[in-house]
């Protein structure tokens, strides 16, 4: 299973001390959580850094304030090492939960209600296949490339405009239940194209 | 806990974006806390952001970031895991809410306990008609929405209303009946402007949900229209 840094200067910012687990940023984060070691969180920070930075930027914060919200999240990266399960996400989307609720913390002086992260260390439920989940990430990357334009635009304006369906909605001149529907389709294919790439 | 009504995937996809009005949040991450399938389900509406946090290109450092960082680090006191903040140690019991008919012992999903505590008894009702109590919470919402508790009597049912926007409610403790069936505790309605609805108390306790709407309702009644004022709705 691989987890693999996508992006073509990926090189550039990538000095692995590792190369036999040099792509699984999942197995580094939850090693690095374990053990607590601090060459592990070097590459982490490396790799992760510039994107979690390039995120907050792309939600609308300036420079300065991305800076210092991303140093914040790779601190928490540190710390909250601990509540990351392997078998529930892959470190990316751990990592962009982080970034995420650091952002609105700040943005709006209020603390994003978190389904709380503890329950993450819970057995997994029913009959889902564990190991799937942590690939997520990866396989969706190639599936939101085959989304139609307009499902594909209304996860980005989510995502990274931060906009609420009835902003969507006034944004796009489209009613209320058009935006939920496009994004309900957007989900089920990313969520089928990746069941099928299994 | 058995759990009937879910979090909508539009809504699901939103609260992983970040981009639903704290007061929706709040709601979410409740009714999330009380189900073990919609967070199932929300960890692949994260992995969407995961995803999308790989696809960026890397954004330029401060050239000291990475040494700041290691300076915060190196200060900090070796800790074991066990060790994190107190607000995160509290045991997660308290994520569930019970399902006994007595309703005395209603506990209070985590991420509304860190606004009211772990009590729906203390939490201070202001009326605003017989049977019928609200409580105001400071998240903010969008559009004139609203971010509140409310408590209605056995028997009481609310004015028939549709909505400009989303609605989500989520019973926190007893139960209610409307047009599209029966909600007990942790189960969440999560609606828009296409439905209509009169929820009926049909629980012999009082009902107890935790609301956000992010557009002013629309009464349908005469009614209604005269009482909106009144109950900032």
């Amino acid at each position: 299973m691989e987890n693999k840094p996508p992006g073509d200067d990926v090189e550039n910012v990538v000095t692995l001390t590792q190369p036999d687990v040099a792509q699984n940023w999942s197995d580094i984060l939850a090693e690095m959580a374990e053990t607590k070691d601090k060459v592990l969180y070097v590459s982490l920070f490396k790799h992760f850094a510039p994107k979690i930075k390039a995120y907050i930027m792309r939600i609308g914060l300036v420079d300065t304030t991305a800076e210092e919200l991303m140093q914040e999240t790779m601190l928490s990266v540190w710390r909250k090492g601990h509540m990351y399960n392997r078998s529930k996400a892959a470190a990316s989307t751990w990592i962009f939960t982080l970034a995420r609720n650091h952002s609105i913390d700040l943005m709006r002086k209020q603390k994003y209600p978190e389904y709380s992260l503890e329950e993450w260390h819970e057995e997994p439920d029913q009959t889902n296949d564990v190991c799937a989940d942590t690939v997520t990430a990866d396989r969706l990357g190639k599936a939101i490339s085959k989304l139609p334009e307009n499902q594909a635009q209304v996860i980005h304006m989510s995502f990274f405009e931060g906009r609420s369906h009835a902003d969507i909605s006034d944004r796009l001149g489209i009613p209320l239940g058009s935006v939920k529907s496009r994004i309900r389709l957007a989900s089920d294919k990313l969520k089928t194209m990746w069941r099928d790439d299994v | 806990m058995n759990i009937k009504h879910h979090l909508d995937e539009a809504s699901l996809v939103s609260y992983a974006a970040g981009s639903m009005s704290q007061s929706m949040a709040l709601v979410s991450a409740c009714h999330l806390s009380m189900c073990p399938s919609c967070r199932e389900r929300v960890h692949n509406s994260e992995a969407i952001g995961g995803m999308l946090l790989d696809s960026l290109n890397p954004a330029a450092i401060n050239e000291g970031a990475l040494d700041q960082v290691m300076a915060f680090l190196d200060a900090e006191p070796e800790r074991k895991a066990s060790v994190i903040e107190p607000r995160l140690q509290s045991p997660r019991v308290s994520t569930q809410a019970t399902s006994t008919s007595s309703g005395s012992t209603s506990r209070v999903p985590q991420p509304l306990a860190e606004y009211i505590g772990h009590s729906l008894d203390e939490v201070d009702w202001k009326r605003i008609v017989p049977g019928v109590y609200y409580h105001d919470l400071p998240c903010k919402s969008e559009r004139g929405g609203v971010s509140r508790l409310l408590r209605i009597a056995p028997g009481k049912a609310m004015l028939p209303h549709t909505h400009e926007g989303n609605e989500l409610t989520l019973i926190l403790q007893g139960s209610f009946t409307d047009e599209v069936g029966r909600f007990t505790a942790g189960d969440i309605a999560d609606l828009d402007e296409e439905i209509e609805h009169q929820p009926l108390v049909d629980s012999d306790v009082d009902c107890i949900c935790l609301i956000a709407t992010d557009a002013p309702l629309k009464f349908s009644t005469l009614l209604g229209k005269i009482v909106q004022p009144m109950t900032g709705f």
